[in-house]
């Protein structure tokens, strides 16, 4: 690789990349400069459809079929690939460019082994073939990953998701490139898992002065790790400059958007909770010392029994929230399940309204449920997508037989009022509506029988964050005028702090600590809770902003940013 | 007569008996031709085999092969044309095939024998014949689940490595690609040993489906029980065998949720 092209790994100049689509192009990317200088971290920022990704996959030569170059042109290590063939692009690939893809989970072949998988990048670099193993296992311990030598004889499903993104960084890393680009690398990580791992991406790239390119949503997450900060809306560059400046003296109405809506950020970098005090309402749900077994899979150790739950008591008050905190594995969907009565707990209670729920059968709890219902997490798979908008919102009625068709109607027309969405989407299928938007069907669904509580398993995790926000304050809001309960599950300190009253705190089935969501956040008790807290993105400054004079007006009332706006981005 | 035909028996004594007698191969006389049943399908079955497995081999090359073409060549009218011409194979029914075959192949050509069970030149015209709608049903599923691989995020990752296309469909689309197409294999397979009684018919094969044709007209109903029987174990070993093709194919299945 000659260094004829100065210092610049990357220098995009005036790119305007399209997307064809029935004859019309439709623009993703326009006119965007940008250069990556060796060794330097740069973080390109913007929600869906801001043309990021777009960008990462014009640098690597990787754009589907329909994508276009119409205007610029990109120069990877002094050479023009604009217009170049897959030959060209070939040898930039992986040697001089390499990708960490966005999703850990989907990311690798599964059908193949890890080593396998490492070895062809080591390969691509013309290492000896009785080398290549050495080399593999070599790149997986550097990738962070223990007991490298068996990981290389695994398969992807044997691995977790934060094993999985390591070993993605492993295949990146293995070709030697000169630049990383890291698409979302962590979004579908929890968050402490989400921090080791960048923290090891960033070292590493300083380790080797690779040069790294952060595609991200979340502002914390870039202000955190970059040297240099651009914010992207609608294929348009709107701000770029250091994180410092970006964040405290942003000029630029979007930016300050962004900054607004993330809850790690819009405090001076401090999680401030929303409710401030517990009003002693009788409770409506209630876990006694539940415990829940799970017999595992026969193997050579004989029988075992895996305890997901251990004495875990809870309890969600009338018109008021609770959120259980903990990362995957803790035991939280159990919790919710148990609590659902779609599992029988080992041993303990549930009481619905002070009722024992417990050993209720399916035609018991059956009239139960009316009084309970589930917002799931991923709303792109959660609605049906052959039902329209109104089909999904009145099923709840049709199967419990509420009304009749006219008092349906006008009760989803209501409904959509109250999630602030137009009364004309009803006819609308789910692939019509944006992420945020197929959210609040979910919640209209939920709200349909006019239950007392409403389960919310890490409601907004899937969405961009100005999208989360405005999630986040219709679900007070709602909660302010029907009264409704919800037990709400994430693993998002800072999202939980914008919606309970009350936390509890879950490691390894445990409830490690618990009490009201401010004196949990004042003044955690437990190492673990720490971490959490620490580990929120936008910490690193949290000092810097605290020093510098606060703005007026940094936060608005999240209940007053006009709801269904996210649709004007999408 | 009774007594030969052991009818003066019990019904449960004669239906375990018959059972028992067919787990030990012996299905009785025929009715028809007055020799035992195993011996007429003992005869007769080599051939059939021989049939079977020459168009399972045939259609598995033909189908996997059109397929890994269709999904490998970019050229767009060529990639057309061949993930188009499964639907032209699966339309064609199997006896106006081996019709046409036998007129260009045995009559205007003479490479091949137009009937006949002799020599490995007579199994070639009925094997083509046979594997056409297999292969045609295994390409078009194959094609479709190949094209669905190619749009996996992990593609992307090895696309990021560098590695050719030839590279990538090799050792990280058709393996994945191939899953799907797994299960037809076996529905697939028992589908060639149905329509065996058809092309060799067609061929005048000495087979199994020619007996089978045979005795359903003359109703010689042991005849007919053995062949259903004969047939039924091969469909159900050929699942078997694509079941265990699974685990070995695909690692998720083997290797059973171990917690860590």
């Amino acid at each position: 690789m000659s260094a004829g092209a100065g210092a610049n790994i990357v220098e995009l100049s005036g790119l305007s990349v399209g997307y064809r689509r029935r004859g019309r192009t439709t623009l993703a990317v326009d006119s965007l400069d940008l250069a990556i200088a060796s060794g330097e971290t740069v973080a390109v920022v913007g929600e869906s459809g801001s043309g990021k990704t777009t960008t990462a996959n014009a640098i690597l030569g990787l754009l589907p079929a329909n994508g276009q170059i119409t205007a610029g042109s990109i120069r990877v290590a002094g050479t023009d690939i604009t217009a170049a063939g897959e030959r060209t692009l070939r040898a930039i690939r992986g040697t001089v460019v390499g990708l960490v893809p966005q999703d850990p989970m989907v990311g690798l072949n599964p059908t193949m082994r890890i080593g396998g998988q490492v070895a062809e990048s080591v390969r691509r670099r013309g290492v000896d073939k009785r080398l290549v193993p050495a080399e593999v296992v070599e790149v997986l311990e550097r990738a962070g990953l223990d007991n490298p030598v068996l990981r290389a004889r695994q398969y992807p499903h044997e691995l977790s998701g934060g094993m999985r993104q390591r070993v993605l960084i492993a295949i990146a890393l293995a070709g030697h490139p000169r630049l990383i680009v890291a698409d979302e690398p962590t979004s579908a990580l929890d968050v402490t898992v989400q921090r080791t791992i960048l923290d090891h991406l960033g070292r590493l790239v300083t380790e080797t002065g690779t040069s790294l390119l952060i595609i991200t949503h979340d502002l914390g997450v870039a202000a955190d790790r970059a040297d240099r900060v651009i914010v992207m809306q609608n294929g348009r560059v709107v701000e770029r400059g250091d994180p410092e400046s970006i964040l405290l003296a942003s000029s630029d109405p979007y930016t300050r958007h962004l900054i607004e809506v993330a809850p790690a950020l819009s405090h001076s970098g401090h999680v401030v909770p929303r409710f401030t005090e517990v009003d002693p309402a009788p409770e409506i749900l209630r876990l006694e010392a539940v415990s829940k077994d799970f017999r595992l899979p026969r193997t050579s150790g004989g029988d075992r029994v895996f305890r997901a739950l251990e004495d875990v008591t809870l309890s969600v008050r009338a018109g008021q929230t609770l959120g259980l905190v903990g990362e995957s594995g803790s035991g939280k969907t159990t919790a919710l399940r148990i609590a659902m009565g779609l599992d029988k707990p080992t041993s303990g209670r549930v009481l619905l309204d002070g009722k024992d729920i417990t050993s209720a059968g399916w035609s018991e709890l059956r009239p139960l449920r009316r009084r309970f219902q589930l917002v799931h997490q991923n709303p792109y798979s959660s609605l049906d997508p052959r039902f329209s908008v109104e089909e999904s919102i009145a099923e709840p009625l049709v199967s419990f037989r509420v009304g009749n068709r006219a008092s349906r109607s006008a009760r989803v027309r209501e409904l959509l009022d109250q999630v602030a969405l137009p009364v004309d989407f009803r006819e609308r299928r789910p692939s019509e509506l944006s992420g945020g938007q197929r959210q609040r069907v979910a919640i209209a669904r939920a709200l349909a029988l006019g239950p007392e509580l409403v389960f919310l398993d890490e409601p907004v995790s899937a969405l961009d964050v100005s999208v989360q926000d405005q999630i986040l304050g219709l679900l007070t809001g709602l909660q302010r005028e029907l009264g409704v309960s919800y037990f709400f599950i994430s693993h998002d300190l800072a999202v939980v702090a914008q919606l309970s009253h009350e936390v509890a705190v879950l490691r390894r089935g445990r409830v490690v600590e618990s009490g009201s969501t401010a004196a949990v956040f004042a003044a955690p008790e437990q190492e673990h809770t720490r971490e959490l807290l620490g580990a929120i993105p936008g910490q690193r400054f949290a000092a810097a902003l605290a020093a510098a004079p606060r703005p007026e007006g940094i936060r608005s009332e999240p209940d007053g940013i006009p709801a269904g706006s996210e649709e004007l981005r999408s | 007569m009774k007594a030969q035909y052991g009818l003066d028996e019990p019904v449960l004594t004669q239906y375990f008996g018959r059972l028992w007698d067919a787990l030990h191969l012996d299905f009785g006389m025929s009715l028809t031709q007055n020799v035992p049943v195993s011996r007429l399908v003992v005869d007769r079955l080599p051939s059939t085999i021989v049939l079977t497995l020459v168009s399972v081999g045939l259609f598995l090359v033909f189908g996997i092969g059109l397929a890994y073409l269709a999904s490998y060549v970019q050229w767009r009218p060529a990639r057309l044309l061949l993930s188009r011409l499964p639907a032209v194979g699966i339309s064609l029914p199997t006896f106006f095939v081996g019709l046409l075959l036998i007129q260009l192949f045995a009559f205007s050509l003479g490479w091949f024998p137009a009937r006949g069970t002799s020599g490995w030149r007579s199994v070639v015209l009925p094997g083509v014949t046979l594997a056409i709608p297999g292969s045609a049903m295994l390409a078009q599923v194959l094609i479709k689940s190949l094209g669905d691989t190619w749009q996996e995020p992990y593609i992307v990752t090895a696309k990021a490595k560098g590695l050719s296309r030839w590279a990538i469909q090799l050792r990280h689309a058709f393996r994945n690609g191939a899953l799907p197409a797994l299960t037809l294999l076996g529905v697939l397979v028992g589908h060639t040993v149905t329509n065996a009684v058809v092309v060799e018919t067609v061929f005048s094969r000495s087979g199994l489906g020619q007996l089978a044709q045979q005795a359903v007209l003359s109703q010689d109903v042991p005849v007919v029980q053995a062949i259903i029987v004969i047939a039924a174990v091969i469909f159900v070993a050929v699942n078997l065998i694509v079941d265990l093709l699974y685990s070995f194919l695909d690692p998720r299945v083997a290797h059973t949720a171990r917690v860590t």
